[in-house]
């Protein structure tokens, strides 16, 4: 269980604590697949890849979303996250090791709650980019 | 080109029941080893009155409709050449296992970049629980190459 973060301690530049992830395996997406509903084939069968031009499956994004979804519940109670947005940069490959990261950007009151946002990225060994991203964070 | 006339084509909405064994075989899934999104006591000590439905599930949930496809079929969008390319949240309430969503399509814009190349299509979602409270809405833009 996660507490909440005192905002007055949180400054603009911090990182929050990252996430490191195993290589992207095929049973990871095999498992996605079942456990989102996304039966896209896609992600999961080869022959049917090899009929649309790619070399090999491809991660959901929406995997990679859960996971910087769980960067973020490592750093606050999930109640606290007010917003959270992601472009999908890039496709995400079988194994690639994944490294998920949050920077807070700027800090601020609405709603009567002090805020936070923060800059997220899910990002291959090389440093690739494959999902950039933004969260709110109401810190009090 | 998509039919721009579609701009603010609202779909029926449909209600979905969140199963407390989808949410743990999600976290099984996003390697979430967290107890409060597996285990019941756990969830009730850290003030949840049940598991929890983390943060990207909604999208799940939404792929629950009657027909996961409608909007997709509504505009004529060829799924081999579509890609996901944002995705976004606005909460306003926690939603959890048990609860019974109601989820509300629409079709926010379509437009193209690229002389046409490249269509954009954005869905707004409203999601509402059982007591008819407001819990998030979600907005998807997905993408189709024409080229």
């Amino acid at each position: 269980m996660t507490s909440l973060k005192p905002w007055a301690d949180v400054k603009v530049g911090d990182l929050i604590p990252a996430l490191a992830l195993p290589p992207v395996s095929r049973l990871d997406l095999a498992l996605y697949c079942g456990a989102s509903g996304d039966h896209n084939p896609i992600h999961v069968d080869i022959d049917f890849v090899r009929t649309t031009g790619l070399p090999d499956v491809i991660a959901h994004g929406m995997l990679s979303m859960a996971w910087l979804g769980r960067l973020l519940t490592n750093w606050v109670p999930q109640t606290a996250i007010r917003e959270y947005k992601v472009r999908f940069a890039a496709m995400t490959q079988i194994g690639e090791v994944i490294g998920c990261t949050g920077e807070v950007t700027d800090k601020f009151e609405h709603a009567g709650e002090q805020r936070v946002r923060l800059s997220l990225t899910t990002a291959n060994a090389e440093g690739q980019v494959k999902l950039s991203g933004e969260a709110v964070i109401a810190l009090a | 080109m998509i039919d721009r006339t579609y701009i603010g084509h609202v779909e029926p909405p449909f209600e979905v029941l969140v199963e407390k064994s989808r949410l743990k075989f999600f976290a099984k899934a996003t390697g979430q080893t967290d107890p409060v999104y597996t285990d019941d006591a756990a969830a009730h000590a850290a003030g949840h009155p049940a598991l929890p439905v983390p943060p990207t599930f909604l999208f799940c949930l939404e792929m629950e409709a009657p027909d996961p496809a409608a909007i997709r079929n509504l505009l004529g969008m060829d799924y081999r050449r579509l890609l996901h390319g944002e995705q976004g949240f606005v909460y306003e309430r926690m939603a959890y296992a048990g609860d019974v969503l109601r989820f509300e399509q629409s079709i926010e814009d379509i437009y193209d970049k690229k002389n046409g190349a490249l269509e954009f299509v954005v869905r707004k979602t409203i999601v509402t629980n059982q007591r008819g409270e407001p819990v998030a809405q979600l907005r998807t833009v997905s993408v189709l190459r024409n080229s």
